[in-house]
């Protein structure tokens, strides 16, 4: 059995300690929006956070996780109101919109790590995570809207 | 000279004898009329054409919410925004207050919903303005009987009905159950908006409706529905296509704690069209414990007689194929060999595009139940009528006891229009007792048993006079046909294969000849977006540059002398019957579009710039979906590693619905041709697929997209009184031709065979 947080709520694993978490986020809590891609972490769809590192849910074994505080997709913000999801919305990245939950995950990790996000960072970060829509050049755009948002407000706060 | 008769014959020919297929195949081929009527082309001639009734695509509630249907589904095209878009533009509504509801599948209610060939708005553009003018008419018309007024005196926008001469108003929601009772008006009697009245359609105005949903989470795909005391599955099927089960243990696999059951799956009939290849299922309590019951499996296969597929042995055979004489001469202009026996110089050129698989985000997954003698399906199809056709009968249930109900789909590309994933699911909950199962593809399961898009060698052939210019030109292609999923192998391209771009090819060549030799298929070949344009652009825009480099002429001149003076060509001339389901004379292929953008593109990427050692531009353009699109590339070469990091694309769509999706669609499928440039191929041996996931079937990550996509809007965007063209697909095909182009440019290495790979490191 293994004990651990997701977004924010205690919840328990009885079954196989071996599931990965991603089916027992999708298939045992009923929290679907952390996708299946790959199976191998070749494509990101499944990423969520792992004590607030972004990490692949798919090759992750739950019962590794006891006491860890997992975030997904569902549970970024309350009002789905994160700068990343503010402008994933503002310049309407997504088109069929599978993959999003797992590049959001990670852009919102990227904007977090880092007041400032080049280009190159945005290669080797959001590299992790495949589209086959073929919404790179709008997902750039939106880390970088995000993260000027996100600086912006940091830089609000601290006046 | 195009009439009936010919389409006829040529129907007959390529469709008789192929039974249920036929139904598909059919899917925009012409449909001559009953003896001395005018055939019906475009969505006249689509099964189950189409509908304008607004009770059918919208309903309004008392507190005024608009709701549409969206009988088209949904895969990253931005089509249920476009279409309620559509709907709410000419009714008059607030678009905080409009709602999408997404239809099951059911044509004799909503008209044809096969969401393929880049014609969804193009299609239903103009009955959905009609439904939507229509419940704008009766709205007038309640409101006008509720005041005891002339309709003439009231008019209805902006969620409301006023009367002008009163100053007073009545919302939609007052309206909505008054009106919705009145006879729907004459289609003749409607007064659609004038578009300079347009609020949504043509603006930037309106977001995706499924934002909110996507950036949080709460979407539903097919892969996601659940439902009580819901099962899951997965299978283990034939690695071989037309293998079977030899042998099975499964003593191991039903040993493990939550493994359900273990069920076979029969083979169907092959050629399958769109039933289960057969297998062995694992049913379990999750997804996770059917993979692990899966993997413990004891399978012995008989391979059948596709085991020696080998994709290096098959290039060859169609290599043989493309070079040898007698291949089925398909169009016949002037005298090919006269012209080149008396041409001053010659140029041959032979090009390889391999297998592909679509390879949506989302895998093939769905969930059905089966309670008191109906079945319920909810699914990621692109095709819900066919769905609920072909699993009425595997499940040997009645079609109206069956309900298909659409999610939205993680991508298609095509792979959805089959659904064989869905009667595998169907299969399991008979077997389970109709408890729901959802059967769910591994991304190898996507990867192994694929619908590849077919596999093809292009010989290329031309004369030049001694001024450089063209005047003979061969075109042989060889490639396995879709039409050998639906009848035994019919070896040749259908008329729908034949008329994406190689038939309807409009270079100004006096002597042209276009042959088809034959080519066995070895594996399931299905639609992969924009189909057999990606062969026949790549060889043709191809072989354009080096004919331009033949006649030592930059490549865009040499590519704009060969377009041709601006003038309009009825394809069906040229022998294609097909021309896109569409009316030739309503839609030509117009040269003048075509040179337009190839302009743009150029233009866009700065043509004729000095480009530094180890880089070069491209250009190709390609017509197809009656569209037309040109792509400009630079690309940069280093240590025999290719990027891309600017494109400049061209599209003239005709008059834009939703710009911001065009423009989204152009930029996918750039990205999508980088790969497929690049790195993208499935490629058999021993009768297997040998790429088994996203580490081995490459497609381009963020790192190998282009930095910079310019995305050049041509043409006429406002003519809304003029046929749409489609957006999804015809993107794709000269995406790649302009990078290998470019590739030429940069390094003098032309590329022949796809993908480059490794072609260029030393």
């Amino acid at each position: 059995m293994v004990k651990l947080v997701i977004n924010g709520e205690e919840r328990r694993f009885d079954g196989d300690q071996d599931t990965p978490l991603l089916w027992v986020l999708r298939d045992e809590m009923g929290l679907t929006g952390t996708k299946y891609g790959c199976g191998i972490a070749a494509c990101g769809a499944c990423t969520v956070h792992i004590d607030g590192a972004p990490s692949f849910a798919c090759v992750t074994p739950v019962g590794v996780l006891e006491g860890a505080e997992v975030t997904t997709i569902e549970g970024l913000s309350e009002k789905g109101d994160h700068p990343v999801q503010e402008a994933w919305r503002e310049l309407n990245v997504a088109q069929c919109g599978y993959c999003q939950a797992g590049q959001i995950m990670q852009a919102a990790a990227l904007v977090e790590q880092y007041d400032t996000v080049t280009d190159e960072d945005i290669d080797a970060v959001m590299s992790a995570n495949l589209c086959r829509c073929g919404t790179y050049p709008r997902i750039r755009a939106a880390v970088k809207q995000a993260s000027a948002a996100k600086s912006g407000s940091k830089a609000a706060e601290a006046q | 000279m195009r009439n009936s008769s010919i389409i006829n014959v040529s129907r007959r020919g390529i469709l008789g004898g192929m039974g249920a297929g036929a139904l598909i195949l059919a899917v925009g081929l012409p449909r001559p009329g009953r003896a001395q009527e005018e055939p019906e082309f475009g969505r006249d001639a689509m099964p189950n054409g189409w509908r304008d009734d607004p009770k059918v695509f919208i309903a309004i509630a008392p507190d005024g919410i608009v709701t549409v249907t969206c009988h088209r589904q949904e895969m990253g095209q931005g089509v249920r925004t476009s279409i309620a878009m559509v709907v709410a533009d000419e009714l008059g509504a607030e678009w905080e207050n409009v709602r999408v509801t997404q239809a099951p599948g059911d044509e004799e209610k909503y008209g044809n919903q096969d969401t393929d060939g880049s014609r969804s708005l193009r299609h239903h553009f103009m009955p959905l303005r009609r439904a939507g003018a229509a419940a704008r008419t009766m709205l007038e018309q309640a409101a006008a009987e509720q005041w005891g007024v002339d309709v003439s005196e009231v008019k209805a926008d902006g969620h409301k009905v006023r009367h002008a001469g009163s100053g007073r108003t009545l919302g939609y929601g007052e309206l909505a159950a008054a009106a919705m009772d009145l006879d729907v008006p004459a289609r003749d009697s409607l007064t659609l908006k004038d578009p300079s009245e347009f609020r949504y359609i043509g603006k930037n105005s309106i977001g995706l409706v499924d934002n909110m949903d996507i950036t949080t989470g709460t979407t539903t795909y097919g892969i996601d529905v659940k439902r009580e005391g819901m099962l899951y599955a997965v299978v283990a099927r034939p690695p071989v296509y037309g293998g079977t089960v030899a042998s099975l243990d499964d003593s191991a696999a039903l040993a493990i704690d939550g493994v359900e059951k273990v069920v076979r799956i029969e083979p169907s009939e092959f050629p399958t069209e769109f039933a289960p290849l057969g297998g062995v299922a694992v049913i379990a309590r999750n997804t996770y414990l059917a993979m692990k019951g899966r993997d413990a499996l004891e399978i012995e296969w008989d391979n059948g007689p596709n085991a020696d597929y080998d994709s290096e042995t098959y290039r060859e055979t169609l290599s043989q194929a493309a070079n040898s004489e007698g291949g089925k001469v398909l169009r016949d202009e002037g005298d090919y060999d006269e012209a080149a026996a008396g041409a001053a110089q010659t140029v041959e050129a032979e090009y390889y595009i391999p297998h592909l698989a679509q390879a949506p985000m989302e895998p093939p997954a769905a969930v059905v139940e089966i309670k008191d003698g109906r079945a319920e399906a909810w699914a990621c199809v692109q095709a819900p009528q066919v769905t609920k056709l072909r699993l009425a009968e595997r499940l040997g249930l009645d079609e109206s006891a069956v309900r298909v109900n659409v999610t939205l789909l993680g991508g298609g590309f095509g792979r959805k229009s089959k659904p064989d994933f869905v009667l595998e699911a169907g299969i399991l909950s008979q077997a389970m007792d109709g408890a729901p199962v959802k059967l769910t593809w591994t991304r190898e399961d996507d990867i192994h048993h694929s619908y590849y898009h077919t596999v093809s060698v292009e010989k290329m052939s031309a004369g030049l006079d001694e001024g450089g210019k063209t005047v003979a030109w061969r075109h042989r292609t060889a490639a396995p046909t879709i039409g050998s999923i639906f009848a035994p192998d019919p070896m040749q391209k259908l008329p729908f294969e034949l008329g994406m771009g190689l038939l309807n090819m409009p270079l100004a060549i006096e002597n042209v000849r276009a042959e088809n030799p034959q080519a066995p298929a070895h594996v399931r070949i299905g639609w992969y977006r924009s189909v057999s344009n990606i062969p026949h652009a790549f060889a043709i825009q191809s072989f354009a540059a080096e004919l331009a480099e033949a006649a030592g002429r930059d490549q865009k001149e040499y590519l704009l002398e060969l377009i041709g003076p601006p003038r309009e060509i009825d394809p069906t001339n040229q022998g294609d019957v097909w021309n896109y389901g569409e009316n030739p004379d309503v839609y030509p292929i117009d040269t003048g579009r075509m040179a337009a953008v190839v302009e743009a593109a150029a233009e866009g990427i700065e043509w004729g710039r000095d480009m530094p050692e180890g880089q070069g531009l491209g250009i190709a353009g390609h017509y197809s979906f009656v569209s037309y699109v040109a792509v400009a590339a630079e690309v940069e070469v280093v240590d025999g590693e290719v990027r891309v990091p600017r494109v400049s694309i061209a599209i003239d769509c005709g008059a834009h619905v939703n710009p911001d999706r065009i423009r989204s669609q152009m930029e996918g499928a750039v990205i999508m041709g980088v790969g497929q440039a690049l790195m993208t191929e499935v490629t058999f041996a021993e009768g297997r697929a040998v790429q088994d996931n996203f580490d081995t079937y490459l497609i381009p990550r963020m790192e190998e997209a282009p930095k910079r996509i310019d995305v050049h809007f041509v043409g006429n965007d406002a003519a809304y009184d003029r046929p749409l063209g489609g957006v999804g697909e015809p993107g794709l095909p000269p995406v790649v031709p302009a990078i290998t182009n470019a590739v030429f440019a940069a390094t003098k290495k032309r590329i022949r065979r796809l993908p480059i790979a490794d072609q260029l490191r030393s």
